[in-house]
């Protein structure tokens, strides 16, 4: 069998879909998006993922139409969308405010699109339903918005926004409103839409458990740059810089000095009469100088004693517990007052947890565990 | 205690400014004309009994209203020039509030304050100075034959024209207004939405922003309508002898033929035909209250 794993992104000759080019967007004086270039691929699922105000809305609008770029290029299959008007592109978009027609129906918001292309009945009847069943809004069909829910509001929209089957579909928070269940179930349908019909996505989320699991490749923006662009797993495995590693799950950052240890190994002293840590890293790092540590606590061990064979090992009392189900985090204090945290999987009832509150612990973690960074 | 009393005040207003009135024009409507002070008999005496005098009342004036041509032809033409300057108002007023509802958030203040300026000076002087313009030797007159358009003065005052013109002027702060407040509670991202639909920007507003400043076009219109019908200054001053309207019909029975009574029969069913859009009006209203909530 043989599987070829997508990844237009590694291949030089694939042409994107979406390019920006040097993109700058600015409303006066502020800057919203600071010389930005990305491309985006055919039939990927890109998630945009960064605090609020970081100019993810504002991509998006620039895509669909509504803001012109102050400098730089949009190309669209190797196109300049500059001079496109909004109705002429063959792109939609999910609005955060999700912006439903409130004189019209549930049943005639998701048809409107379909009406302006002016599809025969039979076949606009028959979207319209696929699209209700969908987002399992058919009851719902003759009420006006203001009549259902927020959850079944943003149904709605993402129903509108489907409904004409776009070549890129823009989804901005599509999912924020709805409960837990129904957003994994929505996030797999997402999904299922995208590998059916072929569409691009882009989507919009605060939720980077979402951004992980429906996304090809994620990009973390902050302050209108993107910081990194790369597959969820290397997003999360090998961040590029604190700033993404913190953004991005739990971490633990250690500030230290790198010291070369022959090959791709490093030690970084970190704290005083603290024995140096061991770290490998593929980025090179000059001896002395300042460096990050970046561990993610599901990769610390909690133990009582010393392991024998692990490559950093440091020892510190039990802090806090934070009790999350399935898992457990340890805050674990070191002598010099840093906070580490460890987590385990809770795989034994609570009453017989090995560690309490005050306990003396080891944390160990391998030298591949943690991430060197320079900032 | 206190509840009853907040209730009980709307209603005592009702009661004195409209209901004691209606029911004295009602009366006089009932009566016959008399030379006398007031003109019109019977009066109320308290020595020969309430039903004595409430044999004496009836509907003849009611009936004489009927019987010439005059008054029917008179509510009618006020009804048509109250609809057709009620479409010149919305036709007129609607660009104006849309431009409003579009214009730079710091600027509309100014244009608010623009739309209500008039209100601030008399609103006879006002239409004077509409007199001074379009009288023959008026302004506009002789701006059209300096500029060499016409080589004859038009004759506007005392026409039609010169009516709906005086009427569009006065009471359009009254079609842009609620129609204003519409389109300014418009979400701009409905607008944006329907572009991104496949609508074009003419399409957009036909298919959003038309339907959602639905109810400022209905309340303006009625807004506008309803005083029309039963106006009196702008025609009397403005339309010459040339203009029939039920307002100068009544004031004419009233002051030049003293004919308090048949007057107030023209005003009773004058009142009675301000009923049917009054309602509809409130109607509007309320269920526009209703689709906010
Ligand atoms: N029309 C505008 N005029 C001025 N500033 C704007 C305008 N639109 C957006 N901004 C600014 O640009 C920045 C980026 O806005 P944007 O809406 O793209 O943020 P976002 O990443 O979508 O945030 P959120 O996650 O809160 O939705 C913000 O600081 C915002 O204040
Ligand atoms: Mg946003």
């Amino acid at each position: 069998m043989n599987t070829s794993v997508f990844a237009p992104w590694d291949d030089p000759g694939e042409k994107p879909l979406i390019q920006f080019r040097n993109v700058t967007k600015r409303f006066g004086e502020f800057t919203a998006i600071d010389n930005l270039s990305l491309d985006i691929f055919e039939k990927e699922f890109f998630a945009l993922l960064g605090p609020s105000g970081c100019g993810k809305t504002t991509m998006m609008r620039m895509l669909a139409g509504f803001e012109t770029p102050t400098e730089g290029q949009i190309m669209l299959a190797g196109q300049d969308i500059d001079p496109i008007p909004p109705n002429k592109r063959a792109v939609n978009m999910m609005f955060q405010s999700y912006a439903l027609f409130p004189h019209l129906s549930v049943w005639e918001n998701i048809a409107f699109g379909l009406r302006r292309d002016s599809m025969p009945k039979h076949d606009l009847e028959e979207r319209v339903e696929a699209m209700l069943r969908l987002t399992r809004l058919e009851q719902f069909a003759r009420r006006k918005p203001h009549q259902i829910s927020g959850g079944q509001r943003q149904r709605v929209a993402l129903a509108r926004s489907l409904a004409k089957a776009p070549k890129l579909l823009l989804l901005d928070e599509p999912l924020g409103a709805l409960d837990k269940k129904l957003r994994q179930d929505t996030q797999f349908e997402l999904m299922d839409i995208q590998e059916k019909t072929g569409t691009t996505f882009v989507i919009v989320t605060h939720d980077q458990e979402e951004a992980m699991t429906v996304a090809s490749r994620v990009a973390v923006m902050d302050q209108g740059q993107l910081m990194q662009v790369a597959t969820p797993d290397r997003i999360y495995e090998t961040p590029n810089s604190v700033y993404v590693a913190d953004f991005i799950g739990d971490v633990n950052i250690i500030r230290g000095r790198a010291r070369q240890n022959g090959g791709d190994g490093y030690h970084i002293d970190w704290a005083e009469g603290q024995e140096a840590l061991t770290a490998a890293s593929d980025n090179g790092f000059d001896t002395g100088q300042s460096c990050h540590l970046a561990i993610r606590p599901e990769k610390v061990a909690i133990t009582a004693e010393r392991p024998s064979d692990a490559a950093n090992a440091v020892q510190g009392k039990v802090h806090d517990i934070a009790y999350l189900g399935n898992l457990s985090t340890y805050y674990v204090e070191l002598p010099n007052g840093i906070i580490i945290k460890a987590q385990t999987a809770n795989t034994r009832r609570i009453s017989r947890r090995s560690y309490t509150w005050e306990d003396p612990v080891w944390l160990s973690w391998t030298a591949t565990a943690g991430v060197l960074l320079a900032n | 205690m206190r509840r009853a009393f907040l209730i009980a005040v709307p209603y005592l207003w009702l009661l004195a400014l409209f209901l004691v009135p209606f029911v004295i024009v009602l009366k006089i409507s009932l009566s016959d004309a008399a030379i006398a002070r007031p003109p019109y008999m019977p009066q109320f005496d308290w020595a020969e009994g309430i039903w004595a005098f409430l044999r004496e009342l009836d509907f003849e004036n009611f009936i004489f209203l009927t019987e010439d041509d005059l008054y029917w032809k008179a509510y009618l033409s006020s009804v048509r020039i109250a609809v057709v300057s009620t479409l010149l108002t919305l036709i007129v007023g609607y660009p104006i509030a849309y431009a409003m509802g579009r214009a730079p958030e710091e600027w509309r203040p100014t244009l608010m304050m623009l739309v209500i300026l008039p209100f601030w000076t008399s609103f006879l002087i006002r239409v004077y100075a509409w007199m001074g313009i379009l009288s023959n030797e008026g302004v506009l007159n002789q701006f059209l034959l300096w500029t060499g358009i016409i080589s004859a003065p038009l004759t506007i005052l005392n026409t039609p024209t010169a009516v709906y013109i005086g009427i569009v002027y006065t009471y359009l702060p009254f079609m842009i207004l609620p129609i204003y407040a519409a389109l300014d509670r418009l979400d701009g991202s409905l607008i944006e939405a329907a572009e991104d639909l496949g609508c074009s920007r003419v399409q957009a507003f036909w298919l959003v922003t038309i339907p959602l400043s639905r109810p400022g076009i209905i309340a303006g219109c009625f807004l506008v309508m309803i005083p029309v019908i039963g106006e009196f200054v702008i025609p009397s001053l403005l339309g010459g002898s040339g203009t029939l309207m039920i307002g100068k019909v009544l004031w004419e029975e009233f002051f030049s033929n003293r004919d308090w009574p048949v007057a107030s029969a023209v005003a009773v069913v004058l009142l009675l035909i301000l009923v049917i859009p009054i309602v509809l009006f409130q109607r509007n209203q309320q269920k526009q209250a209703e689709a906010e909530q």
